[in-house]
């Protein structure tokens, strides 16, 4: 059906609208060539007998009337194969990087089909990222999709590639994983900056990831609807390597607040009325179809874990981009601005962050016996430590009991001594869960309810408490 | 979902305009909420709209590359679910189609399109075992037969309630599937184990009661504070992570009601995988059966389409219905009721509707009061007595309660457990807030809980919100001068509210055995935290300081309550330890 036309009726943003009279499949592909012989892709919004809207990826500058319109067919494809692992591709899935073009062993739509809930297998896995305030108080396991939450300036993009350098999976380390599954990283980019995506590249190069990695890049600079596809592209060759390929796929998506821009300005184009604060009133399903994409599939090897990053506007987390993530994804990692001024490396603000899929993750014969107990106690006491501070600006720390300037100490040396740990550092899960006994054990022991007792007398360190106080 | 035969199949249209999950066509003959068969695939879907010769419907599947002038076809009957034994220990989408059947038939754990398969297994046999012998007058609802469909559950064969009823001619007895005749009738109508209900309309019942049995959830704030009751509605509100679908689960697991609806409307698919493998595993406290002997799942995850989420509470309810008509009492969770306004919202949107408040539309509330008017404790047409709880989770953007479909919602339902995120983020769960929550129920369920837990419930209950209500007054003074400088027994009261909201409200549902507190427990533990405050005032009249009083070994202890199995002996020796450790500092 490679009918042309000539008879576009209204440009409008990134859309186009044409006369048909032949029928157009919803969702079809589409080709506009304008009067200088640029071709532009799209897709199509609405159909109806006579008319269709198009929505352009690559910008409407330069067509006019007189466009040609040419329907493919068919809807948009992502061209896979194996090799794709080491290629940096346009946000549209063009390669980049002067290498040879891509010879597909299949094609499929970037619109994924939904994984059937009763053919999903739970995630628990453990993935130590070497990050403490993650693998000990927030766990990442297989097939989760756990968002960064950052804020404009943070180093988001540090902790993303020190995940990316770092994550692994204990077992595997000791070889005992016989199936031979490997790890692979996809990266969507979605209008950062050259200098961000430099940030990258660099690190990949520089650590030997990109072999083992598919980049897709739209930058700031290239056109915003573009930025529509490109997580999909990403999220379709994920699937494939994973569930095809047998590799454990790791999905940074960053930023995804350019993404939603994009989704806004489609919606405002089109003149439909919009959700809170002008996004579209769909974006939760949008949204959705790209976050459910992650998980595990019973009888396969492989898997699907993502990180989408996004920098809420004004650091607000009740802005609809990170509300609307938050509600899909499983768990969130806050970046936070004032522990990072402090700082902090990496600035995780573990209060608020969570990973829901920890629970069963972790414990004995996954992690650690006490990772649970230690976990929970430590967000507690660094909860009321962190309470106390509003107080002891108030009253000072003379007016506080013994008990409380304890936890004001706990909650100052668990940013210190266990978020802390630099970019570069790569901590164990016994690490990280030894270090958490250490800070706990400055808490007098009937403080620990939430610990077994067993587990109290076997990990409480009795003398280091002076130690460590002395440290300060 | 109940299928189309070929012969039910009527007029022919054709597709005038595609635009995602709305599809209008031109000349179909078709009624309002008929279902249709879309395009060249036969995709599903129902019409939601007729204006002069152009037909809008909803699509229930992906419509990718659906294109004009291709097929539609009208069924002549509206959205309906299959009702028979078979339905427990399944899980559906959101048009009732089995989510394991289409694995099979797409051959993928990818879910493709125009596959249909119904709500039940036609060829699979059941025992059937009459109620009725030749001669006997049958009417609507009247039971028929029993199957014993689980371990659990037997299932009650009934005159389908459109029937005319009559008498019975003849009875079968023995192995037949769902679409054999087991009784006929003297008007020649054939009884079968299957009958269907179009889901848009509420099954019919002689009169609501008033509830006055609680629906036990076995967690110490609900039953303690804020009960349910059977037939009772609840909405569960609070922003992403502060606990709403933890909470419905525990409910789901531990609720004591007979069956349970879980529905899983426009939420994650690994919780829904979660249920899948925990439930069979768990135990019915009140049956020591599976879990999922008793239970129901409809799973429409988010990235499902969203006409069909749209419809899944309404095939939940149905399914709850019916088996309240079998005289059973049905709890029916919705995780989360906002997806299911959200989904309302994007179609009314594309149809181009005149927008209510934030772009939902004007007809929101009317939705929400007519789904949780389903719930109630029934009279039954057929003289038994059955009732559906409603439970909705209700997810406010930004966490915020003024939002239209929180408010809404808190104007039908009669529970309100407000979810907490600022609890959430410390970690106290169920970040139930104690201070905003309510349950209407209260009173009219005291009584069961006194002759069924103890004489003194209320009374005791009542000495705990006081203490909570009186901890929170003070903490404003403490957020300004330290604990400190409060008199003594201000501290000591500070001290026991520490204990309510540490060890009694804090519930861990992922420990073995605090997950589940049966209401005596719920009580003893109060009643230990009661009994070492009056010790404990004793003391400080006695004119032993507050600190020391606080630091006796024992109490601490008190937060281990919840996770004793032999509770009975641990709560009566702490106690004493208590009392005799007090009493030697005077
Ligand atoms: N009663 C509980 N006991 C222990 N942990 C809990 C409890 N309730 C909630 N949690 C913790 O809080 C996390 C988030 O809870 P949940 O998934 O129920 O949130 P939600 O309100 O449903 O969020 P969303 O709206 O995003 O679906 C859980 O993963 C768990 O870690
Ligand atoms: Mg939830």
């Amino acid at each position: 059906m490679q009918k042309e036309y000539q008879t576009i009726t209204e440009i409008s943003g990134p859309l186009v609208y044409a006369e048909v009279d032949e029928p157009v499949g919803y969702d079809e592909i589409v080709e506009i060539e304008t009067p200088d012989g640029d071709t532009r892709r799209g897709q199509v919004l609405e159909s109806t007998s006579d008319y269709v809207a198009i929505q352009v990826f690559e910008g409407t500058e330069g067509i006019d009337r007189s466009s040609s319109v040419r329907f493919l067919g068919g809807t948009m494809q992502m061209k896979l194969t194996e090799d794709l692992l080491g290629r940096v591709l346009s946000g549209t899935g063009e390669p980049i990087d002067g290498g040879p073009e891509i010879e597909p062993d299949e094609e499929r739509p970037i619109v994924g089909e939904a994984i059937n809930p009763y053919s999903r297998e739970y995630p628990e896995e453990f993935i130590q990222t070497g990050v403490s305030a993650i693998d000990g108080m927030n766990t990442l396991v297989r097939g989760q999709k756990l968002p960064i939450f950052s804020g404009s300036g943070l180093p988001h993009s540090d902790l993303a590639l020190q995940i990316a350098r770092q994550a692994t999976v204990p077992e595997e380390e000791a070889g005992e994983d016989g199936d031979g599954s490997e790890f692979a990283v996809i990266f969507g980019a979605m209008g950062i900056t050259q200098e961000e995506a430099n940030e990258f590249m660099d690190d990949f190069e520089r650590t030997g990831a990109l072999e083992r990695s598919v980049v897709f890049m739209n930058l700031a600079d290239d056109p915003a609807v573009e930025r529509t596809v490109t997580p999909r592209l990403a999220l379709t060759t994920a699937e494939y390597l994973a569930f095809e390929k047998d590799y454990h796929v790791l999905v940074i998506l960053t930023d995804m607040t350019n993404y939603c821009e994009a989704l806004r300005e489609i919606g405002a184009a089109r003149e439909e009325v919009p959700g809170r604060r002008g996004y579209p009133g769909y974006m939760y399903t949008d949204l959705a179809q790209l976050y459910e994409r992650a998980g595990r599939i019973e009888g396969e090897e492989g898997s699907v874990t993502q990180i989408p990053i996004l920098t809420m506007p004004g650091d607000d987390d009740t802005h609809p981009i990170p509300d609307l993530t938050g509600y899909i994804t499983e768990g969130q990692i806050y970046v936070d601005r004032d522990l990072n001024s402090q700082g902090i490396e990496p600035p995780i603000y573990v209060l608020p962050s969570l990973s829901r899929l920890m629970d069963d993750g972790i414990g004995e014969g996954l992690t650690r016996a006490d990772h649970a107990d230690v976990s929970d106690q430590m967000y507690a006491a660094y909860a009321e430590g962190e309470d106390l501070r509003d107080l002891v600006n108030i009253v000072g720390r003379e007016a506080l009991s013994e008990r409380d300037n304890k936890y004001l100490d706990f909650a100052d040396d668990f940013e210190t001594a266990f978020v802390q740990q630099g970019f570069r550092t790569n901590r164990s899960i016994d690490e990280t869960l030894d270090l958490g006994w250490e800070l706990l054990s400055q808490l007098p022991k009937e403080e620990l309810n939430r610990i077994d007792e067993e587990l109290i007398e076997q990990n409480y360190v009795e003398e280091e408490t002076e130690a460590i106080e002395a440290e300060e | 979902m109940s299928q189309a035969r070929e012969s039910d199949v009527r007029e022919d249209g054709q597709i005038e305009s595609v635009s995602g999950p709305v599809v209008t066509a031109i000349d179909l003959d078709a009624k309002m909420n008929d279902v249709v068969y879309v395009g060249h695939e036969g995709l599903m879907g129902e019409v939601i709209e007729i204006e002069g010769n152009i037909t809008t419907i909803q699509v229930y599947e992906e419509t990718s590359a659906v294109s004009p002038g291709e097929p539609v076809e009208s069924t002549g009957a509206p959205l309906s679910v299959d009702l028979g034994p078979g339905m427990l220990d399944a899980i559906y989408d959101g048009v009732q189609r089995p989510l394991d059947v289409l694995e099979e038939k797409m051959g993928s754990a990818f879910l493709d399109r125009g596959v249909d398969a119904p709500g039940i297994d036609l060829e699979k046999t059941w025992e059937f075992n009459p109620e009725v012998t030749e001669g006997d007058d049958v009417s609507p609802n009247d039971v028929v037969g029993i199957v014993p469909e689980t371990p659990s559950i037997d299932h009650k064969v009934m005159v389908p309630p459109d029937s005319e009823g009559g008498e019975v001619v003849d009875v079968n007895s023995g192995d037949y599937t769902v679409e054999d005749t087991v009784v006929e009738l003297d008007s020649g109508e054939e009884i079968k184990m299957r009958q269907e209900w179009p889901v848009r309309s509420q099954r019919p019942a002689d009169e609501k009661q008033t509830p006055d049995t609680p629906l036990v959830s076995g967690q110490r704030i609900l039953d303690g504070l804020f009960p349910l009751a059977k037939g009772g509605t609840a909405a569960i509100p609070g922003p992403f992570g502060s606990g709403k679908t933890v909470t419905q689960h525990q409910l789901a697991k531990w609720a004591d009601a007979d069956i349970v609806v879980y529905v899983g409307c426009g939420e994650r698919g690994n919780e829904m995988t979660e249920v899948i493998e925990d439930f069979p595993e768990l135990e019915d406290p009140t049956t020591g059966n599976a879990l999922m002997d008793r239970t129901c799942l409809i799973a429409n995850t988010s990235n499902m389409p969203v006409a069909a989420r749209e419809s899944c509470v309404y095939t939940g309810i149905t399914i709850a219905e019916y088996f309240r008509d079998m005289g059973y009492d049905v709890a029916l969770m919705a995780d989360s009721t906002s997806r299911w306004a959200e989904a309302m919202r994007e179609i009314s949107s594309r149809l181009e509707e005149m927008p209510g408040e934030e772009g939902y539309p004007a007809y929101l509330a009317a939705r929400l009061s007519e789904f949780y008017e389903r719930a109630g404790y029934f009279q039954n047409i057929n003289g038994t007595e059955g009732s559906v709880s409603v439970i909705g989770a209700v997810s406010p953007p930004g966490g915020d309660f003024s939002e239209p479909v929180t408010q809404n919602t808190l104007r039908i339902v009669k529970t309100f457990w407000a979810l907490d995120a600022d609890l959430a983020e410390r970690r106290h769960f169920p970040a139930i807030n104690w201070n905003e929550s309510y349950s209407l129920y209260r009173d009219q369920l005291d009584p069961w809980f006194e002759d069924n837990v103890a004489a003194d419930w209320s009374e005791q209950r009542q000495w705990a919100i006081d203490t909570l209500d009186e901890e929170d007054e003070l903490q404003e003074i403490v957020q300004l001068v330290g604990k400190d400088a409060l008199p003594e027994d201000q501290q000591l009261t500070l001290e026991v509210a520490r204990y309510l909201r540490e060890a009694w409200l804090q519930q861990d549902a992922f420990h073995p055995t605090d997950t589940y507190c049966e209401p005596e427990k719920t009580y003893s533990l109060l009643g230990a935290i009661k009994s070492f405050n009056d010790e404990a005032f004793e003391a400080l009249e006695a004119g032993v300081p507050v600190e020391e009083i606080t630091a006796v070994d024992a109490i601490p202890q008190l937060n281990r309550v919840g996770v004793q199995d032999e509770w009975e002996d641990y709560v009566e020796e702490l106690e004493d330890e208590i009392a005799e450790q007090i009493g030697e500092l005077y």
